[in-house]
């Protein structure tokens, strides 16, 4: 195989790509990883709800509750694994009138036919009982136990990177401008370069409709869904567990949750939108956050909201995640339509297109030096003092504390450095320098000189998130240089 | 006859001057004292202004070194400072107080280092 | 880890942890004090604030940022002062130690015999204010900006819209114009400006910069860097956005001073009384906060205008620092002092009974008032009394009293007021 030859590339590099990733790489497989973004888990896994859910919400039958149920089985296994927060603090979906009573004895009963486990209907007071902060008027409310929370990116990161370890290649800045057939493979075209892939897995998100379209297949839409959120200061978080309001049409509603980082959010809105690239945050959007929030949790503190923020979620138009082979091209397999539970289903919906790229003709051999963990970087904020010590000792860049309202070290930035961030949110998704109540006014231009350094780019070519997301417009004085 | 409207800076009471010059001189209304009609005059007939900016620094600690003038020079000259000090390039090391240009655009002002680098 | 013992631990190595390490050495030459700074220099913010105006009150002339601090440098040096640079406080205990990190020294606990809190403040930012629009390269604080401008020599934004007239942003409308940008407009979504006049003037009017008052940003559009930024005028008893009213400025920065925050996080760790209106410390006339022998000043303690200022709040923490650490700290019982009638604080908020001499109370009103008279009463009995032609919101007040009238709780209110 030339250098230019892969057994399988993968289009999208969002949690559901880079989970496929990880599960492909215990294979003897060359396989590659392509984002047209700078970095992984740059469209709806960077913002989401960040639920690993029960299931009780999907259709009977379909394969989202498959996925659901079986991702959620799997999920705390692949956090341990990869050293990716996970915390199972239950969910509860509350209601205020007869109306939600059904709706929540209707999800009961979906919940059982999904084969969900730990679920109970309760009463408002025994709701209050798990949950103090709910409203005085919840009335009655379904509690799931085995619901969870984790970190959606973190998630994402650590599947792309345990993939690499294996030996999966990333191409990311790779638009993919052109799918064609060419002796028994599928030549990708990503601008001037391309490469030939034996097969092509698809899950490039809201954007997999028209990479589907490129091999023939135009058997659905993707329609992008936007949903907006407000995050809250570590220092203000009311509830402990997921508190949900009763399913709309339009999806799970919005909810106010705990984060795995110790913060509290409330979101999503759920609003379709035309461009697949509009993740700005309204005026309504924050209204009605507001509104219903406290419709929940009446004691929230909006005073404490530290950065609002939207994600869009591929809505398939077919009403089910769309996984399968291809009708139109065998060598495509669809990982397409990954809405909402597509976070919970990420490692489900992994082992499933494995099990589809087996059928469509690739052997699958198991590696033998496969290595299933990966570990995080360390987190100098959680050790303990002795710990700490420890680390400075051996790396004295852990004991320059760069972010200061989240304590994030120099040592922790340079690792997220090695490991593949280019931009300021790069480093910021993977040690969190600049995600705490200053939003990196005091850290940034410390990252900045941190990134220059390391990567060896003037201060002026460095970008928020790549692309023209430029930081600086020039050095002061240039015009006489 | 030329007015002028501008804002009393001298305290917070920020008044609202009204200065007039005529074949009699300055006069001024809106000024609630005399510190006022100082000042409106002043910036009628010739408003000064210290001017602080950065020059960039060869082998410094960093990249540039902020300055001032040592005096505050003609407001209209301005513009000619700041293309003076955008074209120095001292070497460091520097010391807060050192003279970077004796003579800034011809102003009489020098201009000094008011930072160590 | 390495623990050393100070008499005096000063957190935060700014015009107020430097002022406070000064009088600590001077009140009681004998303490062993040290100043802990995150920074790889001393001197805080004041080192990129590189225009003048600091020091006309302290130093009877106007300095430079840099150059006002260096006084305080300068001191430091020669003083038995020992500095600690490059070096984060983690924590600070109920017992007064302090635990820092540093790539020099690892980790070190200060067991410290009093210890002043000295930290500063920091910027409010855009999702404090639930600014709707996308979140592009090109949205920065104003004191970020000016860091990158004047530490680092490099321009943040070539066309720059500003967002709030506090005086940070003032002067770096003035700071990015002088630089070659164009700043097309500053909004301030209040009747009036929380900067000073002659900023105002010096900054905005000298460089032709339209200011509008009542006006806030509604929008930021660009996917990928600012492209441009809507604005709207406000109901100004809402400070609501009138529809209607929406202009967008094409820009590629959008710079925000909208605010400044103390940053307590350790305070409030330590289980520190917090005021909920400065955010800072509830302290007594010496600065002395609700735990026992720490002390806060300047900018943690409440923002403050003047660095002058900073200055002789520092002064006064670092002598009843150096007093407690010495063991002459016995002291009365105290009262409390409150704002009332459109006073929004005081500081302090306590004062003891039964002293002799002078006490300065500073305090902010929430209005723009001409004239006004700021009473200090002690029960019914009036203990002293301020008229000024002028008070703002902007602008911190002083009120003295005569510590021997203190007999009881104290309330600091104005009086044949004109608001206006």
């Amino acid at each position: 195989m030339s250098v230019n030859e892969y057994d399988v590339a993968i289009i999208g590099a969002g949690v559901t790509g880079c989970a496929i990733a990880r599960q492909l790489s215990q294979y003897s497989v060359r396989a590659v990883l392509i984002d047209a973004a700078e970095d992984v888990a740059m469209g709806a896994s960077r913002a989401n709800s960040a639920i690993v859910h029960a299931g009780y919400d999907c259709k009977p039958g379909s394969c989202e509750a498959r996925m659901n149920v079986r991702g959620n089985e799997l999920f705390e296994t692949w956090c341990r694994d990869l050293s990716v927060p996970f915390n199972r603090c239950g969910s509860l979906v509350i209601g205020f009138d007869d109306d939600d009573a059904k709706t929540l004895q209707d999800l009961y009963e979906r919940g059982l036919a999904n084969g969900v486990p730990e679920m109970k209907l309760l009463s408002g007071d025994e709701a209050r009982a798990v949950e103090p902060s709910l409203s005085p008027l919840v009335t009655k409310a379904l509690w799931a136990g085995s619901a969870a929370i984790t970190c959606p990116y973190q998630m994402t990161i650590a599947c792309a990177e345990n993939a690499r370890d294996n030996g999966v290649e990333w191409r990311l800045g790779a638009r993919v401008t052109s799918l064609t057939r060419e002796d028994g493979c599928i030549r990708v075209a990503m601008g001037e370069k391309s490469l030939l892939a034996r097969y092509v897995v698809n899950a490039a998100g809201v954007y997999a409709d028209e990479i589907s379209r490129m091999l023939g297949d135009d058997s659905f839409t993707i329609s992008p869904r936007k949903g907006e959120y407000m995050l809250m200061d570590r220092k203000n978080t009311c509830v402990r567990t997921v508190v949900f309001q009763t399913p709309t049409k339009m999806g799970k509603g919005i909810l106010v949750s705990p984060t795995v980082d110790g913060n509290m959010f409330a979101g999503p809105t759920s609003v379709d939108i035309a461009d697949k690239g509009d993740t700005s945050v309204t005026a309504e959007g924050i209204a009605q956050l507001t509104e219903k929030s406290k419709k929940s949790v009446p004691g929230i503190n909006l005073r404490a909201v530290i950065t609002s923020f939207a994600g869009v979620r591929a809505q398939p138009s077919t009403g089910d995640f769309i996984i399968g082979i291809s009708k139109a091209e065998p060598r495509l397999i669809q990982a397409a339509g990954i809405c909402s539970p597509g976070l919970t289903s990420s490692p489900a919906i992994a082992e499933e297109i494995v099990r589809l790229i087996e059928k469509a003709g690739l052997s699958l051999a198991p590696k033998a030096d496969y290595c299933p963990t990966r570990k995080a970087i360390p987190e100098f904020r959680h050790l303990s003092r002795e710990e700490q010590a420890e680390l400075i000792e051996r790396d004295p860049r852990f004991g320059r504390v760069i972010c200061r309202c989240e304590t994030i070290t120099e040592g922790e930035i340079v690792e997220a450095i090695r490991r593949g961030a280019r931009t300021v949110d790069g480093v910021k998704r993977r040690t969190r320098a600049g995600m705490g109540r200053c939003q990196g006014g005091f850290c940034m231009p410390r990252v900045m000189e941190i990134l220059s350094r390391e990567l060896g780019a003037p201060m002026t070519e460095l970008t928020k998130f790549g692309g023209g997301s430029r930081l600086l417009t020039g050095i002061l004085k240039e015009v006489d240089d | 006859m030329k007015t002028q409207e501008m804002i009393c800076i001298r305290c917070p009471m920020g008044c609202q001057l009204t200065v007039t010059q005529d074949e009699n001189g300055y006069s001024v209304t809106g000024n609630t004292c005399r510190r006022g009609e100082e000042y409106g005059i002043q910036e009628m007939r010739c408003p000064m202004r210290v001017v602080t900016s950065s020059v960039k620094v060869t082998g410094g600690q960093r990249p540039v070194c902020s300055v001032k003038t040592a005096q505050a020079v003609p407001k209209s000259e301005i513009g000619a400072v700041l293309g003076e000090i955008a074209a120095l390039r001292p070497s460091a090391p520097i010391h807060i107080g050192d003279v970077l240009a004796g003579d800034i655009a011809h102003t009489g002002v020098a201009l000094i280092a008011t930072a160590n680098d | 880890m390495l623990v050393k013992k100070y008499d005096v631990a000063v957190i935060g190595g700014g015009p107020a942890g430097l002022a406070a390490a000064l009088s600590a050495k001077e009140r009681e030459p004998g303490l062993t004090v040290a100043v802990i700074e995150r920074d790889k220099a001393l001197g805080g913010i004041l080192q990129q604030c590189i225009h003048n105006g600091f020091g006309l009150h302290y130093f009877g002339e106007e300095l430079t940022g840099p150059e006002y601090a260096n006084r305080f440098i300068e001191r430091i040096k020669g003083s038995g002062v020992d500095v600690y640079l490059d070096t984060m406080v983690l924590e600070l205990t109920p017992e007064r130690r302090v635990v820092c990190v540093s790539a020099a020294n690892g980790l070190m606990a200060i067991d410290a015999g009093a210890v002043v809190l000295a930290m500063g403040c920091r910027e409010r930012t855009r999702g404090a204010l639930n600014i709707p629009g996308t979140r592009p390269a090109g949205v920065y604080t104003a004191g970020c900006a000016q860091r990158l401008v004047n530490m680092e020599g490099l321009m943040p934004g070539k066309k720059v819209l500003i967002l709030g007239s506090g005086d940070i942003g003032l002067i770096m409308a003035r700071r990015l114009t002088w630089e070659g940008a164009k700043v097309v407009l500053v909004a301030e979504i209040m009747p009036y400006s929380s900067g000073l006049n002659r900023n105002i003037v010096q900054c905005l009017v000298d460089n032709g910069i339209p200011l509008k008052f009542n006006h806030t940003v509604t929008n930021i559009i660009g996917k990928e860097r600012v492209e441009a930024v809507t604005v709207a005028e406000v109901d100004p008893r809402t400070r609501l956005p009138i529809t209607g009213t929406e202009q967008t400025y094409e820009c590629d920065t959008l710079l925000l001073s909208v605010g400044l925050l103390p940053e307590n996080e350790l305070t409030s760790a330590a289980g520190i009384d917090i005021d909920p209106v400065t955010n800072g410390a509830v302290v007594d006339e010496t600065r002395q906060t609700s735990l026992a022998g720490v002390f806060a000043c300047g900018n943690v303690l409440h923002v403050h205008d003047l660095v002058d200022n900073v200055s002789d709040e520092a002064t006064l923490a670092g002598r009843a620092a150096a007093e407690y650490a010495s063991g002459q700290a016995s002291r009365q019982q105290t009262y409390a002092v409150k704002g009332v009638n459109g006073v929004r604080y005081t500081v302090p908020q306590r004062v003891h009974a039964g002293l002799d001499g002078k006490t300065d109370i500073y305090f902010r009103v929430g209005n723009a008032y001409r004239p006004a008279t700021a009473v200090v009463r002690c029960g019914d009995t009036v203990i002293a009394k301020r008229r000024k032609q002028i008070m703002t919101p902007g602008e911190m007040e002083k009120i003295t009293i005569d510590a021997a009238l203190v007999t009881g709780d104290l309330t600091v209110g104005l009086e044949e007021v004109n608001p206006s």
